[in-house]
């Protein structure tokens, strides 16, 4: 199953190479990694798409809290989340189609960012299937060239639930 | 008044209680080995190679429970280093490494030896840093010790560009250290260990498995508590030997792959497995999907990733070894029942133990022609009273050590295990005897692993440490070659060493004792004599070239069966049956 896992880590140089080490060295898939300065520009978030079953995403979580420089290991997975990710798509418009592209990029409310005579570059941001769908839909008319972000998240506000009084709701619902 | 980076370095390593450090110079680092010389506090042992270097360090860490520090030039002094740091992560053992780098500003250049040691070492360390500030130097160096000896053990890497030595600045060493991203769990949670204790109090088939962990909590004397109260059989991993006395009768010696037949059995019948410090290697465990069965488990551990890495555990307990079971001993204790009681409770569970142990114990026939290695191992064990430091190589040599020399007493048992590094073994006694100049310090090697690192030699004979040097010498790589017996019908692919070099011959010319056993009758008058002498000795011991080492659990065996002799068509073979082997043709005979 697929695992969306943040991990904040300590904005220091070789940092990333442990991380992204810890994942060739023990042969865990990573399918997207991003990686930017927080809020706190001592540390950096690094958000980690991969698959495995649980005790291999188990592992993942122990073996990156391991790492001296890893402040915290977050599974979004097991919360609540929204992941988006930017791609810009390059396509190929021949005169024909050029109505065609604008219009597939409005009913995705997708951007187009630049132009020549014969390309269209598109910018989507959304969640996977999102950006996805773009892509199949823009496919036949040829993309020229197609770069992605790898996905970022963040987990939605959590229901507070310290609170005695909002328990009982929580267990009826 | 401002100082250098050598000079920081040096007070660095004084306020860490560094006595000796493990190391050989270059030109990058040469004004630290500068400043080394010019005080007294700090003792340099030159190494021939920077490999001995660093297994002496993790002998002097292993002997000592103390971190072992090793001082290395850039480039080749880096790489040389490699194999000591990924055995000691193998081995959880608490090591500083610092290795020297080209000045910053060259760094990146491919400058005269340059190399990427923090990117080298990244996957074999516990934690490494490039120091690019004189200013940072301190405190790195005080992270480093702090990393390596707490939490799991492990080494550390601190590298010094050279210009980081030479600068200056303050030196300032702090008291604490905090680091937000590291801060491992010492004591255990309450309500696991309660959970642990009501099942151990009620187990019928329990069993107490003990490894590495165990020593470096410095946690023998509670794990000898919790047995006797518990009254439940303790076996020990390779690394996690001496931590429980191998003559206590509720021993059990080594477990895995060449564990005793009864401990195996006892593993794969119990109903409780206590893990203690230990990570369920395959060396252990053999088959997983047939590992005990039948137990519950309770895993204690510093180390999360340990637990349900390979094995599962219904009751995971991540804390200090030493401090989980003295909260665990004192909530046993505080639990209904007797001592009595508990003896009755377990008595058919250790009978049963007892008579696996009888049925096939640890056997061997020594005859007067040619000696057994474990025949030698066992004279070993009673002429030094089980009193000794022992080191070993890697092979068949070291599984008889395991099986045959029944440690006593924590960190007397030196070995390279997860990662089974040949060479360890001398260059940990050197270390071990230096640590402990007035015990006795054994290394029971092979004549395959000791030629890994005869160049110590020198390093032993220059300090005239009284070191005892046992090589089984078989003429080949023995466990290799047990493996091509079972496995590959016996064709002897480059397990043969063909010329071994005369050992007493070649230690006498460092000026080293020498000593030969070359007939059965010699091995004991050999290792007296050996014993006795005043500084440091080999003792050169021809053994049986095709003696298998047994119990075995086939790699890829299920616990349960083990082989427990050669197989008939291997004792046919040996009888000069079908089987095509080398030494009938002459070949693969010792040299006379």
């Amino acid at each position: 199953m697929e695992h969306i896992i943040s991990v904040l880590v300590e904005n220091k140089f070789g940092v990333l190479a442990r991380v992204a080490g810890l994942f060739s060295a023990r042969g865990y898939n990573i399918e997207s990694l991003s990686v930017a300065p927080t809020l706190d520009p001592t540390t950096s978030m690094i958000t980690i798409v991969t698959v495995g079953d649980d005790r291999i995403i188990e592992q993942i979580m122990k073996q990156l809290n391991k790492v001296v420089e890893v402040l915290k290991v977050v599974d979004l997975t097991e919360t609540h989340f929204l992941d988006r990710e930017t791609a810009l798509i390059k396509v190929h418009t021949k005169p024909e189609h050029r109505d065609e592209a604008i219009r597939i990029a409005d009913i995705f409310r997708a951007k187009i960012v630049d132009s020549s005579p014969t390309t269209y570059t598109i910018e989507i941001t959304g969640d996977v299937d999102k950006v996805e769908a773009l892509i199949n839909l823009l496919r036949p008319l040829g993309i020229k060239e197609l770069i992605r972000t790898g996905r970022i998240a963040i987990a939605r506000e959590a229901i507070r639930t310290d609170s005695p009084r909002r328990e009982p709701a929580l267990l009826k619902t | 008044m401002k100082k250098t980076g050598a000079e920081i370095f040096v007070e660095a390593l004084r306020h860490e209680g560094v006595k000796t450090v493990f190391g050989l110079p270059g030109g990058v680092v040469l004004k630290i080995f500068d400043v080394l010389c010019q005080q007294k506090d700090i003792e340099l042992v030159l190494t021939r190679h920077e490999q001995g270097a660093a297994h002496m360090a993790e002998g002097y860490a292993k002997a000592t429970g103390k971190v072992g520090v090793v001082l290395v030039t850039s480039g080749p002094g880096m790489t040389n280093i490699v194999t000591g740091l990924a055995d000691a992560y193998m081995d959880s053992v608490p090591l500083v490494a610092f290795t020297g780098q080209v000045s910053t500003n060259l760094i990146g250049n491919d400058a005269f030896q340059e190399a990427d040691n923090v990117g080298i070492s990244r996957p074999c360390t516990k934690h490494n840093v490039l120091v690019k500030d004189v200013n940072d130097l301190a405190r790195t160096i005080k992270e480093a010790f702090y990393i390596a000896a707490t939490g799991r053990p492990g080494p550390v890497l601190v590298d010094i560009p050279k210009d980081v030595s030479t600068d200056k600045a303050e030196f300032k060493y702090p008291d604490k250290i905090s680091l937000r991203g590291y801060n491992p769990t010492v004591t255990g949670n309450k309500h696991q260990i309660k959970q642990a204790a009501e099942e151990i109090m009620s187990a019928k088939k329990p069993m107490i498995y003990v490894g590495g962990g165990a020593l470096f909590s410095d946690a023998a004397d509670e794990i000898l508590d919790f047995a006797e109260i518990t009254q439940i059989p303790v076996t020990m991993t390779l690394m996690g030997l001496g931590s429980f006395p191998g003559n206590h009768p509720l021993s059990l010696g080594m477990l895995g792959m060449h564990g005793g037949y009864w401990t195996n059995m006892a593993m794969h019948y119990s109903d409780l497995l206590v893990a203690v410090g230990a990570r369920f290697d395959d060396r252990v465990t053999g088959k997983l999907s047939e590992f005990c069965p039948e137990a519950r488990v309770i895993h204690i551990d510093i180390d999360p990733t340990s637990i349900k890495k390979t094995f599962h555990a219904h009751i995971p307990i991540v804390g200090d070894v030493k401090t989980v079971l003295r909260q665990l001993n004192v909530m046993l204790r505080s639990m209904d029942g007797n001592p009595a009681e508990m003896r009755a409770l377990r008595s058919p569970w250790l009978k049963q133990v007892d008579e696996w142990r009888k049925a096939h114990p640890l056997t061997y026939k020594q005859d007067d022609k040619i000696t057994k290695p474990q025949f030698v191992i066992e004279k070993l064990y009673e002429l030094t009273k089980h009193e000794a430091i022992v080191a070993t190589d890697v092979g068949q040599h070291q599984m008889w050590a395991a099986q045959y020399f029944k440690g006593t007493k924590p960190r007397t048992w030196l070995t390279s295990g997860g990662l089974g590094t040949m060479g360890f073994g001398f260059p940990a006694v050197i270390s071990a005897q230096k640590a402990f100049p007035d015990k006795l310090v054994v290394c029971i090697t092979s004549e395959g692993s000791f030629q890994m690192h005869l160049q110590e030699l020198a390093t032993a004979a220059d300090h005239n440490l009284p070191i005892k040097i046992v090589v089984l010498n078989n003429g080949y790589h023995g466990m290799v070659r047990q493996w091509q017996d079972l496995f590959y019908e016996g064709r002897y692919s480059a397990s043969y060493l063909g010329k071994i070099p005369d050992f007493v011959k070649l230690v006498e010319a460092y000026g080293i004792r020498g000593l030969r056993a070359a007939k059965p009758s010699e091995v004991e008058p050999v290792l007296k004599e050996g014993l006795k002498h005043k500084g440091p000795v080999l003792m050169d011991i021809e053994t049986d070239p095709f003696e298998n080492c047994y119990p075995m659990i086939p790699a890829g065996g299920a616990q349960h069966e083990m082989m427990l002799e050669d197989p008939p068509e291997l004792t046919n073979a040996k009888k000069g049956g079908t089987q095509k082997r080398k030494v009938d043709e002459g070949e693969g005979v010792l040299p006379a």
